[in-house]
């Protein structure tokens, strides 16, 4: 692997630039191309000017930014104390937290409406946005903790040697040197709420709609595709508008920090650090509460107490709603997340190092590329599913062995939601590495390869496996693109659990709640072993 | 100084890399089986609601020597629009689950090639859409508003009947139903409001249901599941729109189910099966759609989908002549008057509720 440093000769450059064209043509070819042949089409069908008129199309655009930026401040906000937790802290339990905090994400999106509506019966925008950040707060916990356990902590030590108060330390010292990950998470986290679909649409009761919703309604039942292309255009100028301002945020903090080992940072709290332990705790506590409402709801029934829905996870359901068993759902699951994983894992970190050396590079030219590059990786996020999944169906059958109804169009779908996130994780980690270090290696002839293995690679380890962890994590409950994409009789277990609620009968109902803790419990087992084996090897 | 540690990573990076072309060049040759012509292969779309018994897709498969390859795809509507989109390379030979509510957008795109099925006049040809016969009828089911015996019992007051009870301040605050622009049994229902009351009169009928407390989901998982007294979730209202077969799934302790269809107050849904234009195995995909009219596929279709069989003379599930009888004289409406008035009326029942 080409890295470039200081004074980059031209023959790496042309080797970088080759090597950044593996992300970009993964891309184009199952992104841009895709998007761009639907749209086109809309466009070319006329009418999109008529609906860019309607003030209605502005009103949606406004309650989507709004809902979406309300959705990504809770999240940050709740994020910080348990990415504080899990970075900083060596309590028992610790290991289980971090555990925790990724369930949300794999839950479907439909389970989690139902449990939000059990607890505010007439849905409205609190519980959206509330449901919104449920699902988000492991983006930020886990995409800040990353960085922020490797943070040297004697600069803080040394502020507060100085004088400054806790508060302080952290406003001035620790918050700069976080911005980069605290930016990187809350773009991520406002991606995912500007385009979620299940939640708005259980939780806004149809009074409520967004951008997300309302070109899911225009493609799929009336084929308006003129107007899902008018609002597909908002959704990615607002898309690329926030993403622009993150960059500035990360640009204008962006710095090298001293990075240390996490067994070293990681220490027992003090006087004020246990507020915010205590604060980490409460946010932990009230995720738990939906988890809870399922599994109560996964052995209640109108007759009393009952393990039959877990039970039936061996068969297909009541009359035979599912074509495979439970528990065969489950292995599809794990199937297409681990190669969705691969995937993702491998043109993430290709793509992370080259943007790394990209900006390293002297010339401006490097460095716009680099930025290019960067926003491109982002954008899956921030389109629906539904243009990227009819995308396909107008494009795919141009490649060789017509990929459409290929079982690998579900990998390939998961590792485009996966990939941004892994760099978002590796990237804040690798940028941060001080160049100095990397330059004195250099100058004791080490190649840029050894310089990538004994530098970069040991003190990136640790956020390789976590973005690969949380990658799986995130595959095993991707649902809007699985269950869109047309594919052969292979449920995932989310697609399972959405085609179980959606039949009558008690049984189907409780053998989709036990669904979720199985998807749960999946979880939580591939996380405790990521988890262990990224720390076996470990300084 | 961390050699190990670099080393296993670095390892892990190529093997992922080399795993990620593997799948995918996996993928470029799962396309090709079709061509086979000693075992062909047929794809079969459908929607997402398609069950079936494996036993009985295996017979077929030993019985016609074709191997079936079936591709679930959204609602019906999200099945007849990626139907419509695909047409010059449709992603399948046979699709099925188009229904009466989105049958004429796919007869107006020639998505489906003309075949009459030597099965079909067992009874599918009734629900008949097209004179060229490019559609077969396979199964049938009615949207009805359903309700909470239990709950009316309780009460000591008889439950709703009719489409006018509905709108009776007797039963105020007690309804549930879904959004027609969001789901499909909302849909019908509008649609069944539209059949009985016309064209001039539904507006007037929705906004007293509006008037007497109806509340609107936008699927049939919440007002389902959640909202309505009868189901697992025991909500607090008695009275929703889902199917008429829905009731045979809620039985009691006694065998008996908890609730009932109101018969007076449903819409027919037709859903429908055919042979894709320009599929690459014709002759074959016009097999498939004998085989999802034969006797062995329409026996199934009760149990596994909660339709009722196209077909006549076919055995119904234990308990569904009591538990879910077939209304009589559902609301119907012509697939192409559908068709036009669809978007308008969905528009104007947005606007009357404020949705």
């Amino acid at each position: 692997m080409a890295l470039a440093h200081g004074g980059v000769r031209p023959a790496r450059t042309a080797g970088l630039t080759l090597l950044g064209l593996l992300p970009v043509a993964f891309l184009v070819v199952f992104f841009a191309w895709p998007v761009v042949a639907i749209v086109g089409r809309g466009f070319s069908a006329g009418g999109v000017d008529t609906v860019l008129g309607d003030p209605q199309t502005w009103r949606l655009t406004g309650f989507t930014l709004a809902s979406a930026a309300a959705s990504t401040v809770v999240a940050v906000v709740a994020g910080l104390p348990v990415a504080f937790l899990l970075a900083r802290v060596r309590l028992p339990g610790v290991g289980l937290a971090r555990t925790i905090v990724l369930v949300p994400f794999v839950l479907p999106t439909v389970v989690v409406g139902l449990a939000f509506r059990a607890l505010w019966p007439d849905g409205g925008v609190l519980p959206l946005v509330l449901a919104n950040a449920f699902f988000n707060v492991a983006v930020v916990a886990r995409t800040v903790s990353g960085l922020w356990a490797h943070l040297d902590p004697r600069a803080t030590e040394a502020a507060r040697a100085l004088g400054a108060s806790p508060w302080r330390a952290f406003r001035t010292v620790t918050l700069p040197a976080l911005a980069p990950a605290v930016a990187s998470a809350a773009a991520v986290v406002f991606l995912f709420c500007a385009t979620s679909f299940g939640v708005v649409l259980i939780l806004g009761g149809g009074n409520f709609r967004t951008l997300e919703t309302e070109i899911y309604l225009r493609t799929v039942d009336l084929l308006d595709l003129s107007g899902a292309a008018a609002l597909s255009l908002l959704q990615f100028a607002a898309v690329v508008a926030a993403l622009a301002l993150g960059a500035v945020a990360r640009r204008r903090r962006e710095n090298a920090v001293r990075l240390r080992s996490a067994q070293v940072t990681a220490r027992c709290p003090q006087g004020g650090q246990w507020y915010v332990v205590g604060a980490a705790v409460a946010v932990l506590g009230l995720l738990l509460i939906p988890i809870f409402a399922l599994l109560v709801e996964s052995v209640s029934t109108a007759d009393g107490w009952s393990f039959a829905g877990y039970r039936a996870l061996s068969g297909t359901g009541a009359n035979g709603a599912l074509q495979v068993t439970g528990w065969v759902a489950a292995q599809n699951s794990l199937a297409a997340a681990t190669d969705a994983t691969l995937l993702a894992m491998a043109i993430g970190v290709i793509a992370s190092v080259v943007l790394v050396a990209l900006r390293r590079s002297p010339g401006r030219l490097a460095h716009g590329m680099g930025e290019t590059m960067d926003a491109a990786l982002m954008l899956p996020l921030g389109v629906s599913a539904v243009t990227v999944g009819f995308g396909y169906l107008v494009t795919l059958d141009a490649l060789p062995g017509d990929l459409r109804t290929s079982p690998m169009l579900v990998p390939l779908a998961q590792a485009l939601v996966i990939i941004p996130l892994v760099v978002r994780m590796i990237l804040p980690v690798l940028r941060a590495i001080d160049e100095r270090l990397r330059q004195a290696a250099a100058t004791l002839g080490a190649s840029p390869a050894r310089v990538w293995r004994e530098i970069d690679l040991p003190l990136a380890a640790r956020s390789l496996v976590a973005a690969a962890g949380f990658g799986f994590v995130v595959a095993l409950g991707e649902f809007g693109a699985t269950s869109f994409l047309a594919r052969p009789d292979a449920p995932t277990l989310p697609v399972a659990v959405a085609t179980l609620i959606g039949r009558p009968g008690e049984l189907n109902n409780q053998m989709a709640y036990a669904g979720c803790a199985l998807l749960m419990l999946v979880t939580v087992v591939a996380v405790v072993l990521i988890d262990r084996f990224g720390s076996v090897g470990e300084f | 100084m961390f050699p190990r540690t670099a080393r296993t990573v670095l390892g892990l990076t190529s093997v992922a890399v080399l795993a990620g072309a593997c799948s995918l060049s996996g993928g470029d040759s799962g396309g090709s089986a079709g061509s086979d012509q000693q075992n062909p292969t047929v794809t079969l779309v459908t929607h997402d609601s398609f069950a079936a018994p494996q036993d009985v897709l295996d017979a077929f498969q030993r019985q016609s020597g074709i191997t079936l390859k079936i591709v679930k795809s959204g609602d019906a509507g999200a099945l007849t629009n990626k139907l419509v989109l695909t047409k010059g390379n449709p992603v399948g030979d046979v699709a099925y689950g188009v229904d009466n509510t989105f049958a004429s957008r796919a007869l107006g795109e020639d998505v489906f090639q003309p075949y009459t099925s030597p099965e079909a006049d067992r009874g599918p040809q009734r629900y008949s859409v097209d004179p060229e016969h490019r559609l077969s009828a396979v199964d049938v089911g009615d949207v009805c508003v359903n309700v909470d015996t239990g709950y009316f019992a309780s009460k000591g007051i008889p439950a709703p009947a009719s489409y006018d009870d509905l709108a009776d301040p007797k039963y105020k605050d007690l309804m549930v139903a879904e959004s027609p622009a969001t789901a499909s049994p909302g849909l019908a229902f509008l649609l069944g409001t539209v059949a009985k009351y016309g064209e001039s009169g539904w507006p007037d009928y929705w906004n007293r249901l509006k008037a007497n407390g109806l509340k609107i989901d936008s699927g049939w998982e919440e007002a389902y599941t959640k909202d309505f007294s009868g189901s697992s979730g025991k909500g607090p209202r008695p009275i929703v729109v889902s199917y008429a077969s829905s009731p045979a799934a809620e039985l009691g302790q006694d065998g008996k189910p908890r609730t009932k269809a109101l018969l007076d107050t449903c819409f027919r849904q037709v859903e429908y099966a055919g042979v894709l234009t320009g599929g690459k195995q014709q002759p074959q995909a016009q097999k498939v759609v004998d085989f999802l009219l034969s006797q062995q596929f329409q026996a199934t279709v009760a149990a596994n989908m909660y339709v009722y069989p196209a077909r006549t003379g076919v055995e119904l599930p234990a308990g569904w002549a009591t538990a879910a009888p077939l209304p009589s004289a559902p609301g119907t409406m012509a697939a192409d008057k559908i068709q036009a008035g669809r978007e308008k009326w969905i528009g104007t029942w947005r606007s009357l509720m404020g949705a």
